[in-house]
This record gives structure tokens, C-alpha cells and sequence, in this order.
């Protein structure tokens, strides 16, 4: 913390806000066969408590990789990733699955919601691998469905949903187990304009109450709705800016 | 591992593709109902041959004498000898473990001539001439009165204890037989006994028409001096009769001046070799249930492991979305394990309740056709059912190894692949 002192009392401080993802010459490479593809090329990059960042780049750029990284879903090759300042390294499957569970929240461009569980169900998944009551699991379900909502729809199978609210529910889901940070690959990539935008502000709702979110996307428009863009090409950044948010409409207008 | 929630996850699992799961199920149903019905069947066919040695003390042989084969000390071949009553003392002095040596003398035979009177009545029954001990070896339920002691030995009473077929034949229907006379071979006996053997299968009717007198009476009223015709010998139950019989034949052949490596020159039936012989035919028996039933029941595993290899891999995305949710790989695996034991168990005992349900129609048309040679009473014991019942955790657990195996090898980032 920095003080900036006047007659001995504090009038304002600064929080250095900690860094929730430090990665630091990440390599990736996947071998197929004879050939070895080089997907990320020594990536370093920083993410604070509370940004939306959006990572940007054409389709093998490998943008996804490094998500899948960040996710603890695959492996790097070389180099170091800490998570809320834990080295993510040679987990065993059992911490893996642990780290997951406390730390990560997951939202996909195919939603990949459990088709034979209903909304709710779905959204208590996490806090049912943490352990938790069936009560208490399902209470603290129905508040994060009330969140995105869609408490009206939460007995609901996956298939009487149309896309946009499957995508809240997959939303509400990452953040039941109260994630440190929200991984979301393409989460409008399988939605129309409207509903895309819905997300968003969901997105940007949840971030405003200071989560940190990395988004996956190659839509321009989408990343402008971050406060960060990093552009990868070739499995190097070569570009990383602030930019001015794009806020979506209220509510009453989706 | 035994919560709500892992049982609603598998009975969704299992329910969500019904028809599947019965035909799965109905594997290792038939598998275990196929070991059932064998060793069932098995067990009936021995409760069925063994039905015909009754009670008889099995550890028994019964010995008589044939015409000696080789000449010996100047004694030439072609000879027949009787056995003697002292030989009975003679074989308690010498071979060891002996329970019971029973003498016995007999008139008549199968389709004898008529040699028992009362009254007007006439009729052709098997007469023995016997001690009391011959009761513990072919045991017979004495219906009304006594059987014969050493009293009636001593004394030399002419007492007869007849069978409730002998009594039919010569007795009225509801006359008491105790405290009459009848005439065997033209000597009269008191009738103080009646008896009833169990014994079923072929002999069963033969077996109630018997006569028994006291041994010393017989050969005192027939004729028969110190001569025995036969013998019925039991050995105690620690020892074999089937081991000790060289030792009694020596004794005789000793007393009887016969060339020791005669052996034709005694006669013997060794019940208890005749059993070991069935004892060791139905364990192969068995042996064959258990091996043709488990292989039949295998064939049933490998369709349960075969079905959940084929489960992992449509739920290969689901897996890799709870892997990405948090669940570790034992939460995993102990899923599929677990629905393929729940499978196996639930199945394996639909599979023991029909094989039993079976079993239980067969013995109620049993009973109500009467006995049937050979076959009887079919069932399984207890212990059975839970040697199955281990084979089925066993298996299910395996069957649902490798599936499980293969569930979490695999990857989240494989199974989440959109393309």
C-alpha cells in the first residue's frame, strides 16, 4: 500500500491490486505424428484482480491454448503460471481437479451443460464437488440462477432453454463455486447479436462487482465490451492496450 | 461414496437408455441363474442317490464268504468255508477302530418261497438273524414295541421284530401285532416290535417286509450252530472301512487256513468306497456347475464391462465438464464402478430369485408327483448364494474397471473440443 500523507492522516491510498494470473515465456507445442506444431511461443502476460480482458486473434493463433492453459485443462510445455500467486505446475489430477474447483470458473462457446440435469442441477454441479449440503447446494444455485435471471426457468432441462439462457445458466454455474476468475471461451460464439449482448452484460455486470474475467474471442465488437484487449498471432502477443469500454444497453432494451 | 446424489446419478445413468440396461442386465442374469439351476440340479441328483443308502452308517462293508481259489497247506482249491462266531471276537482282538461287527444269519430272499405263517395268512419275507447293533448301521424307526437286545441274545428268546409291510400282509388292518405269534420255518416267534425304514428308491417296498430275531435264537431254532453267513462291519468314524477291510480279511484267511493272496476266496461290498466313489462324483459335479455357470456368467461380465466401455465413451464430454467443474478422478471412476456393481448385484439377484423361484416349482411339482428315482429335493444352500453374490462384486468390479480406466484417462481438453 502507498500512503500519501498529510498532517499525519491518510486522505486517499491506493490498492496495488493483486495479480491474479502471472505467466511468464509460455511455450506450447502439439506434436502430430512426424510434425510438431508450435501453438504458443513464449507468452508473458499479467492479469489483475478485477479486469476483463479480452484475448483476440484468428482462428490457430492460439488463443484457446492459452486459455486451456490458464484453465488447468493442458499443459505448458515450458515456462511458469501462477494463479493468485500458486505456481500451477505438475499438479496431480486430484489438486488439479481442487484448483478447478476454487479458482476457476468455465463458460463455453457450446455451453456444455449436463443435458439430463435441469438448470438447477446444473449450477449446483460445482458446489456438489466441493462438498457441499444438498440444500445449502441448491439454495446457493437458486441465488446465482436469480442472478443471470432465470430463477423461473431453474427445473428446466438444458434443451427447453434456447441458447442465450443456456449460456446465463453455464454462467451462473462458473460462478456458483465463487471462482477468482471467470475463463470464457467464445461465450457468444454460438449466439445471435441480441443474445450475444445479453451475455455480455451479464459479463460485465459480474465484473463491475470486481470478478476477474478473461474472455476468448475473435469478434471485434465483443472485445470492446472488455477493458483490455491483447491481440495474439502466430502463438506470440503483439498487441496488449487498455481500451474504453463499450457498455451495453440496460436491460430493458434485451 | 453412499450419498443421495451418487445413487440419483447412477439410476440416471442407468435409466437413460432402459432398454440397453435390461438386455445387459439380462446377462448376467442368465449367468447366474444358469450356475443356480446347475448346482441346483446337482444337488438334487445327489440328495437323490443318496436318498438310497438312507441312514446306512456309510463307513460300513458287508462280507461274505465265496469258494476258496488256491490251494493252501495241502487244503486243495474249490473248498467253501463258513465264517464263525468267534471270528467276530478274533477281528475285535486284531484290527483296530472297529464300532461295529454284526454277525448276521438270513432265511428267505428275493422271490423266496413262502416261509412265514400266522394264522391263514402266508407270506415270503426276508428273515434275519441278528445283534442289536445292526440297528445303528442300517437304521429302521421302531414303530411300536422294542427292538431286540442282549437280553433276548443271552436268553435265546424267539422274539421277532417285524416290518409294517410284513404286517399289512399278515395282520388285519388295525389288529396289534405286539404279543402274537407267527410261525417262521415252522418255529413260532413273538412279535415284540414293528419297525419302519426310511429308506426310498428301488428297495424301498422290499425294505419294510423284513423280520429281525435275535441272532442266537436263529441259529438255534435254524440250524445254524456257530456259523455265520454274513457280516456287516463298521468302522469308527475317524477311520476307513476301505483301509482297514485288508487287515480283517487277513484275520479271517488266518483262522480259515486260506493261501493270504486268495482274494476271491471273500466276498465283500464296501459301501463306504461306493459312496466315496459318489462323494467324488458330485464334487466334479459341482466342479462342472461352477465352471460351465461362470463361464455362462462371464459372458454376462464382459457384456456389463462392454456396455460401460461404450457409457464412457458417450459420456466422454460430460466427463470432461465435470473434470472441468472439479470432480477429481476417483469421483469419476468410483462412478462408473459403481453403476457397473450396482448393475451386476441388481441383476445377479433378479438372476438367484428366478433360479430360486424355479427350484421352488420343480420341488412343488416333486411333491406333488410323488418321489422320482434318482432326484429329490433340489436346492441351493445359503452359502451358495453368497459364494455368488462375491463372484458378482468381484466381477461387476471388474467389469467396470477398465471402463473406469478409460474414463479418466480421458482428458478435459480432449472432451471439450467443440468440433
Amino acid at each position: 500500500m502507498n500512503f500519501t500523507k498529510e498532517s499525519g492522516k491518510p486522505r486517499y491510498f491506493v490498492i496495488e491490486l493483486i495479480k491474479m494470473i502471472e505467466i511468464k515465456d509460455l511455450h506450447k507445442s502439439y506434436v502430430m505424428g512426424e510434425n510438431s506444431l508450435h501453438v504458443l511461443k513464449g507468452i508473458d502476460f499479467t492479469v489483475k484482480e478485477g479486469e476483463l480482458v479480452a484475448i483476440m486473434g484468428s482462428s490457430g493463433s492460439g488463443k484457446s491454448t492459452l486459455l486451456n492453459i490458464l484453465g488447468m485443462l493442458d499443459e505448458a510445455d515450458k515456462g511458469s503460471y501462477y494463479l493468485d500467486g500458486k505456481p500451477i505446475k505438475n499438479l496431480s489430477e486430484k489438486i488439479a481437479a481442487r484448483y478447478r474447483n476454487k479458482f476457476l470458473g468455465f463458460v463455453f462457446q457450446s455451453f456444455n451443460l449436463i443435458t439430463y440435469k435441469s438448470a438447477l442441477e446444473n449450477v449446483a454441479m460445482p458446489l456438489y464437488y466441493q462438498g457441499m449440503k444438498r440444500n445449502e447446494r441448491n439454495k446457493k444455485a437458486m441465488r446465482y440462477l436469480e442472478k443471470v435471471g432465470l430463477a423461473d426457468w431453474a427445473t428446466h432441462l438444458p434443451n427447453e432453454l434456447s441458447g442465450g439462457q443456456n449460456q446465463r445458466v453455464a454462467i451462473a454455474r462458473a460462478l456458483a463455486s465463487e471462482p477468482k476468475v471467470l475463463l470464457a471461451d467464445e461465450p457468444t460464439g454460438a449466439l445471435d447479436s441480441t443474445t450475444s449482448y445479453e451475455v455480455m452484460r451479464i459479463i460485465q455486470s459480474i465484473n463491475d462487482e470486481g470478478k476477474t474475467i478473461l474472455i476468448v474471442t475473435h469478434e471485434d465488437d465483443i472485445a470492446h465490451m472488455c477493458k483490455r484487449i491483447v491481440n495474439l498471432r502466430d502463438g506470440v502477443i503483439i498487441k496488449d492496450s487498455k481500451i474504453n469500454q463499450v457498455r451495453t444497453k440496460s436491460a430493458t432494451h434485451v | 461414496m453412499f450419498n443421495r446424489d451418487r445413487w440419483e446419478e447412477i439410476l440416471e445413468a442407468l435409466s437413460s437408455n432402459w432398454f440397453r440396461t435390461v438386455l445387459t442386465a439380462f446377462g448376467v442374469l442368465w449367468g447366474i441363474f444358469i450356475l443356480v439351476i446347475l448346482l441346483a440340479a446337482g444337488k438334487g441328483l445327489e440328495n437323490g442317490v443318496k436318498a438310497d443308502f438312507g441312514d446306512i452308517a456309510t463307513n460300513t462293508m458287508f462280507m461274505w464268504t465265496q469258494t476258496i481259489s488256491k490251494p493252501y497247506k495241502g487244503l486243495p482249491k474249490g473248498r467253501r468255508f463258513s465264517y464263525k462266531i468267534s471270528d467276530v471276537q478274533a477281528i475285535k482282538d486284531n484290527v483296530p477302530n472297529m464300532r461295529f461287527i454284526s454277525p448276521r444269519n438270513q432265511l428267505g430272499g428275493f422271490g423266496g418261497s413262502n416261509n412265514v405263517v400266522r394264522g391263514l395268512n402266508t407270506g415270503a419275507f426276508n428273515v434275519y438273524g441278528d445283534y442289536p447293533e445292526i440297528i445303528e448301521q442300517q437304521p429302521m424307526d421302531i414303530t411300536s414295541g422294542r427292538f431286540i437286545n442282549y437280553g433276548d441274545i443271552d436268553e435265546k428268546r424267539k422274539i421277532a421284530i417285524i416290518g409294517e409291510g410284513v404286517k399289512t400282509s399278515l395282520y388285519e388292518f388295525g389288529e396289534d401285532p405286539l404279543g402274537t405269534y407267527i410261525k417262521i420255518n415252522g418255529v413260532n416267534f413273538i412279535v415284540v416290535g414293528t419297525y419302519k425304514k426310511k429308506s426310498q428308491g428301488g428297495d424301498s417296498e422290499e425294505d419294510q417286509k423284513e423280520i429281525y430275531v435275535p441272532f442266537t435264537s436263529f441259529s438255534q431254532a435254524f440250524n445254524r450252530g456257530d456259523r455265520v453267513g454274513w457280516m456287516a462291519i463298521t468302522a469308527e468314524d475317524g477311520s476307513s472301512i476301505t483301509q482297514l477291510k485288508e487287515q480283517i480279511f487277513d484275520v479271517i484267511k488266518q483262522r480259515h487256513t486260506i493261501h493270504p493272496e486268495d482274494d476271491r476266496a471273500i466276498g465283500n461290498f464296501d459301501l463306504y468306497e461306493q459312496y466315496s466313489r459318489i462323494e467324488r462324483l458330485f464334487f466334479a459335479l459341482k466342479i462342472i456347475a461352477y465352471f460351465v455357470g461362470t463361464l455362462v456368467l462371464l459372458s454376462g461380465i464382459i457384456g456389463i464391462s462392454n456396455i460401460m466401455l461404450i457409457v464412457v465413451k458417450e459420456r466422454t464430454k460430460e466427463i470432461g465438464i465435470r473434470r472441468a467443474l472439479g470432480a477429481t478422478p476417483w469421483s469419476i471412476r468410483g462412478q462408473v464402478l459403481l453403476e457397473s456393481i450396482f448393475l451386476t448385484i441388481i441383476s445377479g439377484m433378479m438372476g438367484i430369485s428366478l433360479g430360486a423361484l424355479v427350484i421352488y416349482a420343480i420341488n412343488k411339482v416333486l411333491d406333488a408327483s410323488g418321489p422320482v428315482d434318482m432326484f429329490s429335493n433340489p436346492s441351493v444352500d445359503i452359502g451358495v448364494v453368497i459364494t455368488a453374490l462375491i463372484i458378482l462384486i468381484v466381477s461387476g468390479l471388474f467389469a467396470g474397471f477398465i471402463p473406469a480406466q478409460n474414463a479418466i484417462k480421458v482428458k478435459p481438453v480432449d472432451a471439450l473440443r467443440t468440433e
